[in-house]
């Protein structure tokens, strides 16, 4: 019983990282990824190992999830403009996501 | 070196670290017990230096050496970064354009900064007395620095973050923990030890050199991680790469109306999104 915490912190480690992998567009990606930083910070405190978790904390919600969400936004912005006429209807698609 | 030969390095090796890790963790006390055999002589020798965070002591007092290789390691990918996410012949750089905010996002953003910037000090300062140190409180100030994004927009960021300066002071952190240990050998003992007095354990002048390589690390931390995605906001806010525009440009007159049409509406969620 004394383990039923650190059962629900794994738990959630798993189920973060399962949805992250589910995700497939790198861009929404970034949420379940910052969710999995959470748990796996939340987890280390469970393990009563402070310190890990203010470092993953700081880096796994914030710090990653922030340079994807850049780099998914750069390579957007390079694909727009190179496409052809035959590539009108993604342009449109992209710009759809972009305003959800 | 064909692929099969290349597949069977690869399994000898796999197969080499699995039967290391096996064989390392076999003699390992079991997971929950009560007998920490490192953990209390960590904590013996944290105590005899008057370090209260044993966790702190063995970063920067007893495994000082390997911190040096980790904040190495940090220092190399914000130097990588710098010089693979420059700014290249063919590439433009537009001025970021003033962006709306919300009030309330406003409100809480500038409300959470200072807030923010506050603990993360705090958090470098007490590294050698409570949980935290240089490197995550150097995380949590770079990362309050960039509330500012949220508030107002990039170009308000861009006023605080002179990108030379916060180069320079990654490198000097780097520097000053290098040289800190280069004390040791001067004080005719060792690279990297503690020469310093320990202090009164439990106060914020405790554990002799652990609060400066702290301070060197928060310093380096929170300057690398500015650099490292001021480099990465460059790329996605303000650089464009002016060879794509000219590809582009002569298609609008050949294409149809339709993707004319497309093509204005996308610059136009362009400018909404900047």
């Amino acid at each position: 019983m004394t383990d039923l915490p650190l059962l629900a912190g794994l738990a959630l480690v798993v189920a973060a990282a399962t949805a992250t992998v589910l995700v497939r567009d790198p861009g929404r990606q970034a949420f379940p990824l910052a969710l999995l930083g959470l748990a796996l910070g939340v987890l280390f405190l469970l393990l009563q190992a402070p310190d890990v978790a203010l470092s993953q904390l700081a880096v796994g919600c914030a710090l990653t999830p922030l340079m994807v969400l850049l780099t998914v936004r750069k390579a957007r912005r390079r694909a727009r403009p190179r496409g052809r006429a035959d590539a009108a209807p993604a342009r449109l698609r992209h710009e759809e996501e972009d305003r959800e | 070196m064909s692929r099969g030969l290349r597949r069977w390095v690869l399994a000898l090796g796999l197969l080499g670290t699995a039967v290391l890790l096996v064989l390392a963790a076999r003699g390992l006390p079991a997971f929950g017990g009560s007998a920490h055999p490192y953990g209390e002589r960590a904590v013996h020798a944290a105590l005899d230096r008057h370090t209260a965070n044993t966790v702190a002591a063995v970063t920067f007092d007893q495994r000082s050496f390997d911190t040096l290789g980790e904040e190495s390691i940090l220092f190399g990918a914000v130097l990588g970064t710098v010089v693979l996410l420059r700014q290249t012949r063919d590439e433009n750089r537009l001025p970021p354009q003033p962006a709306r905010v919300s009030p309330p996002v406003r409100r809480y953003a500038l409300l959470a900064l200072p807030v923010t910037l506050l603990v993360g000090l705090y958090i470098v300062a007490h590294g050698q007395l409570s949980p935290g140190g240089g490197f995550q409180g150097g995380i949590v100030v770079a990362t309050a620095l960039h509330l500012l994004y949220i508030a107002v927009d990039y170009r308000a960021l861009e006023r605080i973050r002179p990108i030379g300066l916060y180069e320079a002071a990654d490198a000097a952190g780097e520097a000053a923990y290098v040289l800190l240990g280069a004390a040791g050998l001067l004080a005719g003992t060792a690279f990297l030890a503690n020469v310093l007095p320990y202090g009164t354990l439990n106060t914020l002048a405790s554990g002799g050199t652990v609060p400066l390589f702290n301070a060197a690390i928060g310093v380096e931390v929170a300057c690398g991680v500015v650099v490292l995605l001021a480099r990465f906001l460059d790329q996605a806010v303000e650089i464009v790469s002016t060879d794509a525009d000219a590809d582009a440009d002569p298609d609008a007159d050949a294409d149809s109306d339709t993707d004319a049409d497309a093509r204005s509406h996308d610059a136009a969620g362009e400018e909404a999104d900047t």
